[in-house]
């Protein structure tokens, strides 16, 4: 079991005739993911390795049977990109764009909200399923099937984190990275519950940083309704308020989202906090071996 | 992008949110002028990117001309600290000059995005003026709101009952509704992450005028607005970060000894934590992002060697799209070019790692190679001697 996507998950590329698109698509493929459409305007009825091109998404789904998508295309388009995939009824998109402006994410949030479709990013690497799916950027063989479920909103630290689990001989079941930018579609609580409930899950890790208020939410679902054992770690203890650290979402303004403030509230809802990033998987070593 | 209080005023006039005739001068006798113009009493207002310049002695008062020329000579060129410049404050080299208000009442208006409920909330207080941060802590019933659909905008029965809440009299109440409504219209318009008129002053008068006006723009909203670009203030930013933007890299200086390059803006993130656990100071935040290459790993280090508080680089890559063996050139390049009289400690992981670690090795450069995070963070705290 897994979350999200697994084995019999179809996806369609947006962007896929692009540099990027098309290296990607024939990585994911690599690893296993089924690949069966991707969508270029303008470029429709051309193929990548066997994979037909579409112009629209809607005809790629009708086509296909699709039902994910993963966005390639630059930020200008990339609002429009998730309410294509989303009228066509795409129930699982993931938009790695960053960049997209945040005047344009809100009104495309909003929209979600009352369609049922789940968004994971943008500014994400995407997500994985090791050993059934890889709908995303990262390198697919720091992975290793297990049952610990990771949820970050960052890209290279996540790896650095599944490289630590896998190096301990400690599998994962679903890595998600959620985003860096201010508004994202999945949080940490809308995971964390979705891990709850998947009984191949059998701890989490939350890697959060500074700025807005995802990590105080999730630590109130932690202590409300989740049994199973959270590490995390907390990015950008020694971040000064007021500069934005590379992501859009992580700055310290106005005293809210300190690092400091996130740690209490996860400690207080019984969360195992590492200080040091050095110590995140062993951590979860140590409450997996007790 | 932040940009300063005269920029942002001249968007305020084209949106017809009330402000002074102002002027903005770069001497001494331009100062005079303008004021003698504006007509007298005058308020000279230090443009630099930092609010509580009144607390720095960036905001005076001058009732003639020689209180204007003296006022001007102390400030033009003067290094302004105030509390969110940090110690080292900034340079004026702008003044703006603007007639003193008849101010009957300090209100304050803001708008930002909220996370929380992923909107643009509009926030008033009656309590406007200087000390807006400390009411909002201590007192944050204070400060009214209003969240605004992202599909319905701001309506004006919203902005009228903001107004109507501060306690406002009808015709002033309807008065700073219009103003509201007419930030609101800037904000999505120009792609703004932040906006803050504090304080909006209502005159003897009744009517709404603001005296300050402050807005963040959305950077990724900026390849909409090629002519707001043109008010990014090279002044007000660090030499090493305008040299690091050009370069593609992700660059902001701290006040440590370790420099660090980094890829991913959460992995340099948590190396600054790390080198912090182990008792040693960041010297800088640099992502070199997710498929910089050689050249730019190369720019990158010379960046921190160029920094004269750095006594140790540290090198943090998990390779994943940026490949190890293209990290490595890049770090050998800059090597031999440049003359590195610090300790470098180097720990690469992922995509070619091994690829990465012989062209290291053979290079002939004496790197400091970690195998894991725990290992690099023991060599970075000995490079500078926080451990023996």
């Amino acid at each position: 079991m897994s979350i999200l996507i697994g084995s019999d998950t179809r996806v369609l590329v947006q962007g896929m005739t692009g540099n990027e698109g098309q290296f990607h698509a024939r990585q994911m493929r690599d690893y296993g993911t089924q690949i069966v459409a991707g969508v270029t305007p303008g470029k429709g009825g051309q193929d990548i390795d066997g994979i037909p091109i579409f112009d629209t998404v809607s005809e790629g789904v009708k086509q296909t049977d699709a039902n994910a998508s993963i966005i390639f295309v630059p930020p200008a388009f990339s609002a429009d990109a998730i309410l294509e995939a989303a009228d066509a009824g795409i129930k699982l998109i993931v938009c790695l764009t960053e960049g997209i402006p945040v005047n344009d994410m809100l009104v495309v949030r909003k929209h979600l909200d009352s369609t049922g479709v789940r968004l994971v990013g943008p500014n994400t690497p995407g997500l994985i399923s090791p050993g059934k799916c890889k709908l995303g950027v990262m390198a697919g063989y720091i992975h290793k099937p297990g049952h610990i479920g990771i949820i970050s909103r960052s890209g290279t630290l996540t790896y650095e984190v599944v490289h630590q689990l896998t190096s301990l001989g400690i599998g994962q079941s679903t890595c998600v990275g959620i985003g860096g930018d201010p508004i994202i579609g999945l949080t940490f609580s809308d995971l964390l519950c979705m891990f709850e409930a998947d009984a191949d899950t059998h701890g989490m890790i939350l890697i959060g940083e500074i700025g807005g208020s995802a990590e105080e939410n999730a630590a109130r679902i932690i202590a409300e309704s989740i049994t199973k054992p959270v590490v995390a770690f907390i990015a950008g203890q020694t971040a000064p308020p007021g500069r934005r650290m590379g992501h859009a979402g992580a700055i310290v303004s106005g005293g809210s989202g300190t690092a400091a403030a996130k740690i209490e509230e996860l400690r207080s809802a019984g969360v195992t906090v590492a200080e040091s990033p050095a110590h995140i998987g062993r951590k979860m070593d140590e409450i997996l071996s007790n | 992008m932040r940009i300063h209080e005269y920029q942002a005023k001249a968007l305020f006039a084209k949106y017809g949110i009330p402000i002074s005739a102002s002027n903005t001068v770069s001497t001494v006798n331009e100062a005079i002028a303008a004021a003698d113009a504006l007509g007298y009493p005058v308020v000279i207002k230090a443009q630099i990117h930092a609010g509580g310049r009144g607390k720095g002695g960036g905001i005076q008062l001058a009732a003639n001309t020689s209180e204007v020329q003296e006022a001007a000579r102390r400030m033009l060129g003067m290094n302004l600290r105030t509390p969110q410049t940090g110690p080292a404050g900034r340079t004026v080299r702008l003044l703006l000059i603007e007639p003193a208000a008849n101010i009957a009442q300090e209100l304050y208006l803001g708008m930002t995005i909220d996370r929380c409920n992923r909107a643009i909330t509009v926030m008033a207080s009656s309590c406007g003026g200087v000390d807006i941060e400390e009411t909002a802590s201590s007192n944050p019933e204070a400060i009214l709101k209003e969240t605004v659909d992202p599909f319905l905008g701001l309506r004006p029965f919203q902005a009228f009952r903001l107004a109507h809440r501060l306690g406002l009299p009808f015709k002033t109440a309807r008065g700073v509704a219009k103003s509201i409504q007419s930030l609101y219209r800037l904000f999505c318009e120009q792609d703004c992450v932040l906006a803050e008129i504090n304080p909006l002053a209502i005159t003897s008068e009744g009517e709404p005028l603001a005296i300050d006006a402050k807005l963040n723009l959305d950077d990724s909203g900026l390849f909409r607005h090629p002519e707001l670009r043109e008010l990014r203030d090279l002044n007000e930013e660090d030499p090493l970060e305008i040299e690091a933007t050009a370069a593609n890299l992700n660059y902001i200086k701290l006040d440590g000894n370790v420099g660090c390059l980094v890829n991913g803006a959460g992995l340099a993130m948590a190396t600054m934590d790390l080198i912090k656990h182990v008792g040693a100071s960041p010297a800088n935040f640099l992502d070199v992002g997710g498929g910089a290459t050689s050249d730019m790993i190369e720019k990158g280090v010379q960046i921190l060697i160029n920094d004269p508080d750095v006594r140790a680089v540290f090198i943090n890559i998990f390779g994943g799209i940026l490949r190890c063996d293209v990290l490595a050139e890049g770090v050998v390049a800059a090597a031999n070019k440049l003359r590195i009289s610090v300790p470098v400690i180097v720990r690469l992981e992922g995509t070619n790692v091994d690829q990465g670690r012989r062209i290291l090795n053979e290079s002939g450069l004496s790197f400091l190679t970690a195998a894991d995070l725990g290992e690099a963070a023991t060599m970075v705290a000995k490079a500078v001697g926080v451990i023996s």
